[in-house]
């Protein structure tokens, strides 16, 4: 646990961190509405968003990637809504054909254009590059002191941290009105709640979340922090602060456990290479999940003793 | 020719017809598959069994290799696809029945997992020094390159046994779509019918991995479904409807992927369903966005037409610039506003039928009759000619106006 450490773990362990967080965050409240694959379609329709950013801008800088995502996850969000009112067809049909063939449209302009020069495939995005994003500069401990040494973190880190201090700042801010508008939207419109406007601003944070963390983490993360974690604290228990806190725990344990088994266990194992971090993160949110099913003392619908079959 | 209509009518080679019968095949089989998922409403379910394959593919190329085999074989990795994605779908189904988790959650729990885990075996497999590793990322997003005699037939011949099932379990499959309670209630059993339906779909899956990849795959489980409710309400004609439509986007879509370069077929072949969507989203009869567009517009002209002929039986003065054409283009009434024979003669008629309608909802305490009333459907539709002549005779003769 010395320099090495510092150098090439404890900054993909922070900013899984932080993704876990961010995504989680949102995700209890999409669970609640029942719209928890919104972060599946999101994290889909990403791709298309970036390479038709590269493809304006010609480079793989991170602010127009982010612009890019960020557009084509609103512009998702907006053809789901449309589809769904103009064609009366049920949301998770809408929701398929549009992210299915946002991402179809991706995977083309990607093997249209050149893109052979910069790093930037499908696996690519599924995956991120959570082992890539070290701190080389760093030699110990000592160097979370040193300003030359901090300067050159990884700028992922600044930014995921800044974009999960935001949505923690936010779910407190607007914590009433989620909280009513999630349980009993009926009453939450009757006491003069903008509902939908709450809605939308609950899928943008989402989105924002999923677009900041796909560069880093990749979107196999994105999706499984959104889900994972919150059902896990929600079979935990029935208040929603503790299932919050729950999920936060639940995000943090995946994270550090997931990268410290991809990194260090096919070594302990005796393998020569470590194994995907992001794909780790997400079957140890599984594994969590699967417990949380099997023993959560919240587990039973409301009405059937727990463990029971449903009526 | 040119290389496009070539590649459509089989001519572009020997690969390029093999991979255009296949994804015809496989598209006709995921549609009419896909629709039954659709119509019960749990389209995204397949979302989950596709993503569950991947673990499989990674642990059947490891046990292959193990074996002393390069790992090659795609009915190994097929079958080995199958059973992972068999348990992904059992869980999701656990997970619903056993937890307070709504299926939204299951299937996106399950998606990401399995899918992690794949991802982890793969780069597992990438660390391993035997085996021919090459290639298992193409079950990402599929590949036709190099598609052999055998994977092809396997595709055609998957395909066909897919639809026969379909076909022969298309009446409980409609009847538990559409109301499982009754479904049950007859005596069909629900969940079984249930797992065939996902085991249809599971099938379909495995079967496109090679062509279409497992991202993609949904694609065609949904959209020839939601684009072929467009042109019926019949369960069965959607069923083959999204069958031929699927078919159809699979067959163009290889022509188009074989006719140039750099154009990966699955994601042509969902674009190609993606713009079938789209036309018929816009010009459906009857569900599409221009026809419902024209029936607003039919039922605004009804509407305005009635309010201005009746306003012209009272003699009231009309401003409203639409009520106005609308008169003025039926010949109803002259450029200057003032009622024609036949405006007049049409303004008495609705002037009657509005008070029939009265009398009727007088005589009349049957409101499944009396609550027809909407102003615009003719009383004629409602009640019988001797019923309309009994309001008749309760209206009485005509009563000049200023005295008896």
């Amino acid at each position: 646990m010395g320099a090495e450490f510092v150098q090439f773990s404890l900054t993909p362990i922070l900013i899984g961190i932080f993704a876990a967080i961010a995504c989680a965050l949102p995700g209890n409240f999409l669970i609640l509405r029942r719209q928890a694959l919104i972060g599946d379609a999101i994290s889909h329709v990403v791709l298309p968003g970036i390479v038709v950013a590269f493809l304006v801008t010609g480079t793989i800088a991170t602010g127009p990637m982010l612009l890019g995502a960020a557009g084509a996850a609103l512009v998702a969000v907006v053809l789901i809504e449309t589809v769904r009112r103009l064609g009366k067809i049920e949301p998770g049909a809408a929701m398929g054909v549009v992210f299915t063939a946002l991402f179809a449209g991706g995977v083309l302009l990607l093997e249209q254009s050149d893109t052979s020069s910069v790093h930037l495939d499908v696996e690519h995005a599924l995956m991120g590059n959570l082992e890539q994003l070290i701190w080389l500069r760093a030699d110990g401990w000592g160097s979370l002191v040193d300003p030359v040494a901090l300067a050159a973190l990884p700028p992922e880190l600044p930014r995921m941290a800044i974009v999960a201090v935001i949505i923690m700042v936010l779910t407190v801010l607007f914590w009433r009105p989620l909280k009513l508008t999630s349980f009993d939207e009926g009453f939450a419109r009757a006491i003069g709640l903008p509902v939908n406007l709450i809605a939308l601003g609950l899928v943008a944070t989402a989105a924002a979340a999923a677009v900041a963390a796909f560069d880093a983490v990749g979107s196999i993360i994105v999706i499984a922090m959104f889900i994972c974690p919150p059902a896990a604290a929600r079979l935990m228990t029935n208040r929603l602060s503790t299932q919050v806190a729950w999920s936060i725990a639940f995000a943090v344990l995946s994270a550090v456990l997931g990268y410290v088994l991809a990194g260090y266990g096919p070594i302990w194992l005796g393998a020569a290479s470590s194994v995907s971090a992001a794909g780790m993160v997400a079957a140890v949110s599984g594994v969590i999940l699967l417990l949380a099913c099997l023993f959560g003392p919240a587990r039973g619908r409301v009405g059937v003793a727990a463990g029971g079959e449903a009526p | 020719m040119g290389p496009f209509l070539e590649a459509l009518s089989f001519q572009a080679g020997y690969n390029a017809a093999l991979v255009a019968i296949g994804a015809a095949l496989l598209g006709f089989a995921a549609g009419a598959g896909g629709s039954f998922l659709f119509l019960r409403k749990r389209a995204l379910v397949s979302d989950a069994v596709a993503h569950a394959t991947l673990p499989g593919v990674g642990i059947a190329f490891i046990i292959m290799v193990a074996l002393g085999g390069d790992g090659r074989s795609l009915w190994g990795l097929l079958i080995g696809s199958a059973v992972s994605a068999w348990i992904g779908l059992l869980a999701v189904e656990w997970m619903v029945r056993r937890t307070r988790l709504s299926e939204d959650a299951a299937i996106g729990a399950i998606l990401s997992v399995f899918f992690g885990l794949g991802i982890v075996l793969l780069t597992i497999i990438q660390g391993m020094s035997r085996g021919r590793q090459a290639g298992l990322e193409d079950f990402l997003l599929g590949s036709t390159a190099g598609m052999l005699f055998q994977d092809a037939v396997l595709i055609a011949g998957g395909g066909a046994l897919v639809v026969v099932a379909i076909w022969l379990l298309r009446r409980p499959m409609t009847l538990v779509a559409f109301d499982p309670a009754f479904a049950a209630a007859r005596g069909v059993n629900v969940r079984r019918v249930d797992l065939a339906m996902m085991g249809l779909v599971l099938a379909v899956t495995v079967i496109g991995l090679k062509l279409v990849g497992l991202i993609l795959i949904v694609a065609l489980l949904i959209i020839p479904p939601v684009t072929a409710r467009f042109w019926s309400e019949r369960a069965e004609t959607v069923v083959w409807t999204a069958g031929c439509i699927g078919a159809v986007s699979g067959w163009v879509g290889a022509a188009l992927s074989a006719s140039a370069p750099a154009l990966p077929t699955g994601p042509i072949i969902v674009l190609v369903a993606a713009g079938l969507f789209a036309l018929s989203l816009l010009f459906a009869p009857a569900r599409g966005v221009a026809a419902s567009l024209m029936a607003r517009r039919a039922f605004q002209r009804r509407v305005h037409r009635r309010q201005g002929l009746l306003a012209l039986s009272r003699a009231e003065p009309i401003h409203d610039p639409l009520t106005l054409r609308i008169l003025r283009r039926e010949d109803l009434i002259r450029p200057d506003g003032v009622a024609t024979d036949t405006g007049r003669a049409a303004a008495a008629k609705v002037a009657r039928d509005e008070r029939r309608w009265s009398i009727a909802r007088q005589l009349h305490h049957d409101t499944a009759l009396t609550g027809r009333y909407d102003g615009l459907t003719p009383i004629e539709q409602v009640f019988t000619p001797d019923e309309i002549t009994h309001f008749d005779a309760a209206i009485g003769g005509p009563n000049l106006a200023g005295g008896t």
